[in-house]
């Protein structure tokens, strides 16, 4: 499975072409690596259907798909209530009277 | 509140949490070194987590399936990266097939635990989840619906003791 967001390259990309077209020259100008490097930063988010590209005349024109990123809030939701529920019933555990004292002394 | 933040990057696939407990450090780790209780606060109240194998060491490997209503099982696993009791391990989450051997075809999720004692004596842990990707995010939050790992989070907030 492609590691798509795990470079901070491509998730700039990302949050750049979420606020709007931005064409693969332009993009390749920002970063310090060729062309051609930026270009396979964008296949790679292709894709993972994070962006999407268009041609325009001898532009190739890059958009971040709205859909995808709100797919992961919504997902990372889910997870947030998974662990949310957990860390409740971890703390129903500690507070069982036979639990030893808080900490004593020293922070670490 | 025992949990303290939530912070979420859709942009790199993080969920960090960070809780706070008035608890011992060392009871807190406990609730992941100790394998019976691992398994009150793992799965949720109606899928209870079983922990068959338990080595909370560098390179050892938990192993657990969760009952359903049904009587039906769901097996994972994780592997486990660096240990460093009680302030720290790494560990990779996966799923497993019905004998309890991981299933390559599921993604996995990368979490990282810390546990550190902060100024006012109380336990503050700190949770890191990675995934690999989007589809691997879908595909694990779809599971778990399917288990029916988000229903009844209601009942645990009802009993809350903070």
């Amino acid at each position: 499975m492609l590691h798509a967001l795990a470079d901070a390259t491509r998730r700039d990309i990302v949050t750049r072409v979420l606020q709007g077209e931005h064409s693969v020259s332009s993009l390749a100008r920002r970063y310090p690596m060729s062309f051609a490097a930026v270009q396979k930063h964008v296949a790679i988010l292709e894709r993972a259907d994070l962006v999407t590209k268009r041609r325009h005349g001898r532009e190739q024109l890059v958009s971040g798909s709205i859909a995808a990123v709100r797919d992961a809030t919504a997902l990372l939701s889910e997870l947030e209530e998974i662990w949310r529920a957990r860390i409740d019933r971890m703390g129903e555990i500690l507070a069982e009277p036979n639990h030893p004292a808080p900490n004593q002394g020293e922070p670490t | 509140m025992t949990v303290k933040s939530v912070l979420k990057d859709e942009q790199a696939l993080t969920m960090t949490v960070t809780a706070e407990f008035d608890a011992a450090i060392d009871a807190v780790w406990q609730l992941w070194a100790d394998p019976r209780k691992l398994e009150r606060w793992w799965g949720p109240p109606t899928h209870p987590a079983t922990v068959v194998d338990h080595a909370l060491v560098e390179g050892g490997r938990v192993t657990y399936f969760m009952t359903g209503p049904e009587g039906d099982r769901f097996h994972g696993w994780w592997r486990i990266g660096s240990v460093d009791a009680p302030n720290a391990f790494e560990f990779e989450d996966g799923f497993a097939d019905e004998a309890g051997a991981p299933n390559p075809d599921l993604p996995t999720t990368q979490a990282q635990v810390t546990l550190d004692i902060n100024a006012s004596g109380r336990t503050r842990m700190v949770i890191t989840t990675t995934f690999a990707s989007l589809d691997a995010m879908q595909e694990l939050v779809k599971m778990g619906m399917e288990e029916g790992i988000t229903m009844a989070l209601g009942q645990a907030d009802a009993l809350l003791v903070t």
